[in-house]
Formats: C-alpha cells, sequence, structure tokens
C-alpha cells in the first residue's frame, strides 16, 4: 500500500531531476545571451546576469544582418509549407488508391530514408547548379521540400479515413483534387499540425543546404548567420548565446504550443 | 466491416463508379507526381549520380570545365581503401554507433515509460522538457556546448573545482572529445526517440494493465511482461532509425571538434565531407559516400531480416 504512493512520486522526482538537466543548456543560454559581455568571461561564472543587458541582441540587429537572415529562413520555411502539400496529395494517393506499382513507390520513398545527406550533397549541388538555383531561397528550400518521413505519416494517417466519406463526394461528382480539398485534409487535423510543425522544424533550422547553396549574404538564413558568430575570432559568449536564444525560443513556443498534436499525430498514424 | 463493404458494392455494380474509376487510374500517379519527383530527384537520382562521379577524377577544376573529366575506373576506391584515414573514419563510426545506438533506445523507453507512468498534468508538462533538444538547431546548439565545455570558462570545469577535480579538456583530448561529442548527440537524439515510445505507449490498451493488477502483478512484471512485448514494433522501429542516423554521424563532430583533434571524431560522414568540399576530391568523396551508403543498406537489411525471422 505505501508502494502504491511513493511509486509515482518517486518516479516524478527522478523525472523532474533529469527534465531540468535536459533543460538546463536552454536557461545557461539565455541567462549568458543577458549578461554583459565583461561578466560572461568572470571565473568563477555567474548563474544570473548581474545586470540584465540587451546589447548582443542588438548588436546581432546593428553590426550584423540578422533582419535579412530572419526573413530569409522565414521564406524557406514558408516554401517549405507547399511542399506540405504535395506531401499531403502523395499521401492520399498512397492511402486511398489501388495503382500499379503502388507498393514498389511506397518502398522507394520509404528507402530515401536511408540515404545519407553526405550521398546526395554534391550530386544536388550539381542538379541545383545545372537548374540555376544555386544561390537563391527556392534551392535552399527544394532538397528537403518533400519529407519521406511525412509521406508515411500522412498515408497510415489517412488510411483511416472511411471510405463511404470519399465515395459519397465522388458520387456528388467532385474531382479528387477538391476532394482532397474540402474532406481529407479537414478530417486530418491532427496529421497536418505534426506535418506543420515538423515542416517548419526543418525549415528553421535547415544548415548544411544553406550553407552549400547560399553563397552570398543575401540568401544566409539564421544558421548560416549563426555559425559565422562561431567562426569570429574573439569569442563573444553573451552574442554567439543571443543568436542561439533567436534560433531555440521561436522553435520552443511553437513546439509547446502545438506539442498535444505531435504526440497524438505519432499515436494515431499506428506506430506501435 | 462486411456490411459496409457490401453496401458500397451495390451503387458502384449499377452505375455512377465506372466512370470515376476508370478516370482514377490516372488520379493516384497525378497525387503522388510531384511529390515523388522531388524526392526521387534529391535521393535515387542522386545515388546515381554520386556512383557515376565515383568512377571519374571530378574535382574543382573538372566542375568548371567538364571537358577535364575522366572515367579512371575503381582507381578512387583503390586509393581509399588505401588510406588509413578511411579506416580510422570507419573505426570512430563504429564506436559512435556501439555508444550512441543503445544508450539512445534504452533511455529513451525507459525515459518514456516513466513518463507515461501517470497522467497527471506535472508528467505532461515534464515532457517538453525531455523533446526540446531534439527540435533545436544544431548550430545554436554547438554554440551552447562549446560554451559549457569550454575549457577557460566553461561551466563544466568550474563544477568539477568545486569538488576538487581537475579540469577536463573536454574537446581537446582525443579520447574524451569522442565521448563529449556522443554525448552532445545522445541528448539532442532522445526527443524524437522518446516522442514515438511515448505514442506507441499511450496505443497499449489499459485493460492489459487492469487485468494484470487482478492477477496480483507489480509495476516490474507490467513493465517487463505487458508493456515491453507490446512495444516490440515501436522498438525495432525506434532501432532501427536511431541506427541509420548513427551510421550518418556527422553533425555534432562538424560543429563542435571539426572531426578532431586528430581524426579522432572523423566520423564517415565527416570524412566524405572532408574529401568533397574541404580537399575538393568530388570523385574520391562521392566513392566514399557510396561505401557507406552500401553499408547502411546492408545493416538496414539485416535488421529487417532478422526481425522477419522473429516473428515466423
Amino acid at each position: 500500500m505505501v508502494r502504491r504512493r511513493t511509486g509515482p512520486f518517486l518516479v516524478g522526482a527522478l523525472l523532474a531531476l533529469g527534465a531540468l538537466l535536459t533543460a538546463f543548456p536552454f536557461f545557461w543560454m539565455m541567462t549568458t545571451s543577458l549578461k554583459p559581455i565583461a561578466e560572461s568571461y568572470t571565473y568563477p561564472p555567474t548563474v544570473l546576469p548581474s545586470t540584465i543587458s540587451l546589447d548582443s541582441y542588438l548588436r546581432l540587429f546593428r553590426d550584423f544582418d540578422f533582419g535579412r537572415y530572419l526573413v530569409n529562413t522565414v521564406v524557406v520555411v514558408l516554401i517549405g509549407f507547399v511542399g506540405m502539400f504535395f506531401v499531403a496529395m502523395a499521401g492520399y494517393g498512397f492511402a486511398k488508391f489501388r495503382f500499379r506499382g503502388k507498393n514498389v513507390l511506397f518502398l522507394l520513398v520509404l528507402s530515401t530514408l536511408m540515404v545519407p545527406i553526405q550521398v546526395t550533397m554534391i550530386p544536388t549541388y550539381l542538379i541545383l547548379n545545372s537548374l540555376q538555383l544555386t544561390n537563391t531561397l527556392v534551392g535552399i528550400a527544394l532538397p528537403t521540400l518533400v519529407s519521406a518521413f511525412n509521406i508515411f505519416l500522412f498515408r497510415q494517417f489517412m488510411t483511416t479515413i472511411p471510405d463511404e466519406l470519399l465515395e459519397a463526394a465522388r458520387l456528388d461528382g467532385a474531382g479528387e483534387l477538391r476532394i482532397l480539398w474540402s474532406i481529407v485534409l479537414p478530417v486530418s487535423k491532427p496529421i497536418l499540425a505534426v506535418g506543420a510543425v515538423l515542416t517548419f522544424i526543418t525549415g528553421w533550422n535547415s544548415f548544411i543546404w544553406p550553407l552549400i547553396i547560399a553563397n552570398d549574404q543575401q540568401n544566409y538564413t539564421l544558421s548560416v548567420g549563426i555559425s559565422l558568430l562561431n567562426k569570429q575570432l574573439a569569442i563573444n559568449p553573451p552574442l554567439q548565446m543571443a543568436g542561439a536564444s533567436l534560433m531555440v525560443v521561436p522553435i520552443v513556443l511553437v513546439f509547446v504550443i502545438f506539442q498535444r498534436y505531435i504526440v497524438q499525430g505519432f499515436t494515431m498514424s499506428g506506430l506501435r | 466491416m462486411t456490411a459496409t463493404a457490401a453496401r458500397h458494392e451495390a451503387p458502384a455494380r449499377r452505375f455512377a463508379f465506372r466512370t470515376p474509376w476508370r478516370r482514377s487510374t490516372l488520379v493516384p500517379y497525378f497525387l503522388v507526381g510531384p511529390a515523388l519527383l522531388c524526392l526521387l530527384t534529391f535521393s535515387v537520382l542522386s545515388i546515381f549520380v554520386a556512383a557515376v562521379v565515383s568512377l571519374t577524377n571530378l574535382d574543382i577544376s573538372g566542375l568548371a570545365d567538364y571537358g577535364q573529366v575522366r572515367f579512371i575506373g575503381l582507381q578512387n576506391y583503390q586509393s581509399m581503401f588505401g588510406d588509413p584515414a578511411f579506416w580510422e573514419a570507419l573505426g570512430n563510426t563504429a564506436f559512435f554507433v556501439l555508444i550512441g545506438v543503445p544508450t539512445l533506445v534504452i533511455g529513451s523507453l525507459a525515459i518514456a515509460i516513466a513518463l507515461n507512468f501517470s497522467r497527471s498534468r506535472f508528467f505532461r508538462a515534464l515532457r517538453a522538457f525531455y523533446f526540446v533538444p531534439a527540435i533545436t538547431a544544431i548550430v545554436a546548439i554547438s554554440l551552447i556546448w562549446g560554451n559549457l565545455y569550454n575549457s577557460q570558462f566553461g561551466l563544466l570545469n568550474w563544477l568539477l573545482s568545486t569538488v576538487g577535480a581537475a579540469p577536463v579538456a573536454w574537446l581537446t583530448d582525443p579520447t574524451i572529445a569522442k565521448f563529449s561529442v556522443a554525448f552532445v548527440a545522445i541528448w539532442r537524439g532522445s526527443g524524437l526517440d522518446i516522442i514515438i515510445f511515448l505514442a506507441a505507449l499511450q496505443a497499449i490498451p489499459p485493460e492489459y494493465y487492469e487485468a494484470a493488477a487482478v492477477d496480483g502483478a507489480d509495476e516490474w512484471q507490467k513493465i517487463f511482461l505487458i508493456t515491453v512485448p507490446l512495444m516490440r514494433f515501436a522498438i525495432f522501429f525506434v532501432t532501427v532509425t536511431t541506427l541509420i542516423n548513427w551510421m550518418q554521424f556527422f553533425d555534432e563532430p562538424y560543429v563542435l571538434t571539426q572531426g578532431g583533434p586528430v581524426h579522432a571524431t572523423t566520423s564517415m560522414s565527416y570524412y566524405i565531407y572532408q574529401q568533397g568540399f574541404r580537399y575538393d576530391e568530388f570523385g574520391f568523396a562521392s566513392a566514399a559516400s557510396i561505401v557507406l551508403f552500401v553499408i547502411i543498406g546492408v545493416v538496414t537489411a539485416l535488421q529487417l531480416r532478422n526481425r522477419r525471422n522473429a516473428d515466423v
């Protein structure tokens, strides 16, 4: 009987400790970003800043071009959302139609998950180069425009949509794109939320492709901009941490707001 | 099930369905087409391009003028197998896989089971903390950990000094750097695995646990006799995806140590990147990338086969 009570309490306490340790680097990032430069070098290090200074954030926008990097990153994310519509189309096609070569094609989709990015780096650069898309934001977004993992999730979810619903619409003479838009997508909201969050994360965090494809400062994204802070000769911890915060905080906010949908979406994709 | 199926066959046979279905023979291709085109261009087509390039001497001058590119047969592969750095990178990758994959799979499963222990608001609030590292940009993470690991003003060495321990060269000692880099990747990778495990846990019908409780099973018995066996597919899925990820291990060595000190954290992927984009030996790098791809394919195929045998 005593076990019953202490069990959850003990597990909860251990988990809370683990959670604090896991999240600590982010706490450290935030507090360091608010420290005046001199304080960040002091030994022993201070945990909380003695005076809160927003200088580092201001410098990112004033001395560096982070305003432009931010806009570029948002554009890359938006292009990614266009790609998500292709993902939804493909998920619907694989979930609700029988056609020649379907299984082979779906297996092909899944097998692309195994292809290391290092194999595709050079060929992708050559392909984009021949399409004259290097050094453009579209070029940065294109290699990750369609995610095989998302196609898998969408297909899994859309398989559960009752055929009756679609057949009724077909009898009414609706075209397949119309059915996708006005019936399939609205019932697929949970998986759309998962897809949208994953797409946002991919686009926002994308690093290797902008690094390779953007030669011009004008097309840099936040991640490339921040990696430049790492290459500066004099290490400036608050400036680096301000840059890191600028990248991390929006994503954490999006994630916390949509967290519920994410676990739910994975559950509903029938992965057990 | 049969009743609804029968109801729908009836009108189909009679009229309206004939035309839409015949029209629909092309519709699915139209639906999956754009996504496949994108996906296959940048993966399947890429592999063929890489395979062809791996048989050439393509380098930076060849990129400017394709006329200089020559087929050199298997020379790239030969010189790669004779390169000690290649074998070291292969060994490092094996080390990272052996450290990372078991830790991640077992650790994430344990944390997910613990998080699923209670449905209370407190437990649900804790989840987000474990997920966050998985969704943050590697560039930001490298800055944060670079700061924590820093040997002069880093927090970790200061914490060690408070208990009287000597400072540790986290990223500059070849052996310790391997573990430091792997640790950041484990910290970052756990979130996604925990999400997948949690989703699978929540799909287990509660009746099983209620029945077990009636039979007098304690918590440990519930975990090992009900949860783990029912999670077989999720465990398999997470193991395969985590293994694939770690065989491609790249980000952490790239941003934290640039493969150093003295190649200690150079993984296969980093070796390929270095050959391709540092030394501009595109042909040689493509050969190395094909070898890595074959290794990943073989390991994954073996796992799929083992699973099929285990199920029979």
